[in-house]
C-alpha cells in the first residue's frame, strides 16, 4: 500500500473552497431561520382546535419526515421547472432545505409545547390574556428553551445536509469539491478538506446557537446555567 | 354584559349549580353568594367538589345547569365575555404558576400592559406597590426559582392585585408551603381581607377559616351540606361537619 498525499495541489484552490463554504453557510441560516418560523407555524397548527389545519398541518409533517431530502429537493427543483417558473439553484435549495427542516421544527417544537405545565396557561387566562398573548409572552419562549438543544443539532444536521444541495449544482462546499477533485484528480485529499470544514461550519453554527441562547434566556444567563 | 352593581347586589352569586365530568357528579345544585366585601371559606373533604365550584366562578370549569352571575358577568352562558369576565376575578392558585421566564416585576407588569394598555413605567409603579403590599419589594427583579415557595405565593397574589380585580378567589394557596411559609402567606391574605376585599377560598387551614373568614360553606358529596357564620366551626349541627371538623382539622 503506498499512500501518498498531495494537499498543496488541492488547498491552492482555497478560494473555491471559502466560497463554497460560505454559500453552504449562507443557505443554513436562511433555511434555518425559515424553517424555524414555518416548524413554529406548524407545531401550533398542529395543536389548533381547527381539524382542516390541524390536519394540514400533519399531512405536512408526516410526508416530509418520511421521504428522502434528495427526493423533496427533485421535487420542488422539477416540479417549479415544469411550472414554467425559473429560479436559481440557491433558491430552489432555499425552498427545499426550508420545507424539510420545518417539518422537524415542528414535531421538535410540538414536544416544546407539551411540555408547558396546564398551571401557566391557566394563569395567564385567569390574567385576562388572550390566545394569541399567551402564546406569544407565556408559551413560546419557555417551549424553545425547553427543547433548544433538540433545535440546534436540527439546524446543524440541517446544514450537513444541505451538501446533497450539489446535485441541482447549488455551488455548495460538495459541489466545489466535486468539481475540484475531477480538476485534480486528488479526491481523497479534498475530501478530506471539506470534511474538515464541515466540522469548521458546525462549531461556528454551535457557537452561533449557544450566543442566541444567551439573549434568548436572559434567566439562563443569571442564574448561571445558559443552554 | 356587565349591569351597573349596586352595593346591596352580590359579586358572586351561584344558583343551583349543576357539573359533572363523565359519569361524577361533582357539584349538585350548589347555590351560595358572596357579597362585597366579604370573605367567604369553602371547605369540605378531598373530592366534595370545593375547588371545582371556585374554578366555576372564573369559568375555568363549565358548568352543565344552574346559574352564576359574578360581578354582571352571566358566567353559565357560553356568550360570556371571558376576558371582561377575568380582568374582575383575580385567582391564586395552589401551584403559584408564576411565569418562571419572566422576573417578578415582569410577571407584575405583564398583564397590565397587554391586557389593559398601562403604560410600561406606570406599570413598574404598579409592581412596586403591589409588591410592598405583601413584603417583597426587594424582588422585583429576582426570578421566581430564586425565591421560596411562601415568596412565590405573595408575588402570585401580588400578580393577581395588580390588575385591581373585583373579587380574589383563592384555591388551596397554602396546600404546598410549610407551616412558617403558611403563615406569611396567610398574613398577606389577612392584610386584604382587613382592606375590604371580596374573596372566596377554599382551604384546608381550619383555624385560619375560623379566624378571617366571614362566612364558611361546608360541602359534601357535591351539595351544600352547611353554611353560616364562622362559629359553625365550633358548634357544627350536621354529623358530617362534626365528624369533618372532629377529625383534628380545627387545630390552629
Amino acid at each position: 500500500m503506498n499512500l501518498q498525499l498531495d494537499f498543496p495541489a488541492v488547498l491552492e484552490r482555497w478560494p473555491s473552497f471559502l466560497a463554497g463554504a460560505a454559500l453552504t453557510l449562507e443557505l443554513a441560516f436562511f433555511a434555518t431561520v425559515l424553517g424555524a418560523l414555518l416548524g413554529t407555524l406548524a407545531a401550533v397548527g398542529r395543536g389548533t382546535r381547527n381539524s382542516l389545519i390541524a390536519g394540514a398541518c400533519k399531512v405536512y409533517v408526516e410526508t416530509i419526515r418520511n421521504t428522502p431530502l434528495l427526493v423533496q429537493i427533485f421535487l420542488v427543483y422539477f416540479g417549479l421547472a415544469s411550472l414554467g417558473l425559473k429560479y436559481s439553484a440557491f433558491t430552489v435549495a432555499v425552498a427545499a432545505l426550508t420545507i424539510n427542516v420545518g417539518a422537524y421544527t415542528a414535531e421538535i417544537m410540538r414536544a416544546g409545547f407539551e411540555a408547558i405545565p396546564r398551571g401557566q396557561i391557566e394563569a395567564a387566562e385567569g390574567l385576562a390574556l388572550s390566545r394569541l398573548q399567551i402564546y406569544w409572552h407565556i408559551i413560546l419562549l419557555p417551549a424553545i428553551e425547553k427543547v433548544y438543544p433538540a433545535l440546534t443539532s436540527q439546524f446543524v444536521l440541517l446544514m450537513l445536509a444541505s451538501s446533497v444541495c450539489s446535485q441541482i449544482s447549488a455551488e455548495e462546499l460538495t459541489a466545489v469539491a466535486n468539481y475540484i477533485q475531477s480538476d485534480t484528480y486528488r479526491a481523497f485529499e479534498t475530501y478530506i478538506i471539506v470534511a474538515v470544514l464541515y466540522v469548521i461550519l458546525s462549531l461556528v453554527m454551535r457557537a452561533g446557537f449557544w450566543s442566541l441562547g444567551l439573549v434568548l434566556f436572559p434567566r439562563r444567563r443569571r442564574l448561571g446555567t445558559p443552554l | 354584559m356587565q349591569q351597573n352593581l349596586s352595593s346591596t347586589e352580590p359579586i358572586v352569586s351561584l344558583h343551583n349549580v349543576q357539573k359533572s365530568f363523565g359519569p361524577l357528579r361533582v357539584l349538585d345544585g350548589v347555590s351560595f353568594t358572596v357579597a362585597r366585601g366579604e370573605v367567604l371559606a369553602l371547605i369540605g373533604r378531598s373530592g366534595s367538589g370545593k375547588s371545582t365550584a371556585l374554578r366555576c366562578i372564573d369559568r375555568f370549569e363549565k358548568v352543565d345547569g344552574g346559574e352564576i352571575v359574578v360581578c354582571g358577568h352571566r358566567v353559565d352562558r357560553p356568550d360570556v365575555d371571558l376576558r371582561a369576565l377575568r380582568q374582575d376575578v383575580g385567582i391564586v392558585f395552589q401551584s403559584y404558576n408564576l411565569f418562571p421566564h419572566l422576573t417578578i416585576e415582569q410577571n407584575i407588569t405583564l398583564a397590565p400592559c397587554a391586557v389593559k394598555g398601562m403604560a410600561a413605567s406606570q406599570a413598574k409603579d404598579l409592581a412596586r406597590k403591589v409588591l410592598a403590599q405583601v413584603g417583597l419589594e426587594e424582588k422585583l427583579h429576582a426570578y421566581p426559582e430564586q425565591l421560596s415557595g411562601g415568596q412565590q405565593q405573595r408575588a402570585a397574589i401580588a400578580r393577581s392585585l395588580a390588575m385591581q380585580p373585583k373579587v380574589m378567589l383563592f384555591d388551596e394557596v397554602t396546600s404546598a408551603l410549610d407551616p412558617e411559609l403558611t403563615a406569611e402567606v396567610l398574613k398577606v391574605i389577612e392584610q386584604l381581607a382587613a382592606d375590604g376585599m371580596t374573596m372566596v377560598m377554599v382551604t384546608h387551614e381550619m383555624g385560619f377559616a375560623k379566624g378571617i373568614a366571614d362566612r364558611i360553606v361546608f360541602m359534601h358529596r357535591g351539595k351544600v351540606h352547611e353554611t353560616g357564620p364562622a362559629s359553625i366551626l365550633t358548634s357544627p349541627t350536621t354529623p358530617e361537619l362534626t365528624q369533618f371538623v372532629g377529625t383534628g382539622n380545627l387545630k390552629s
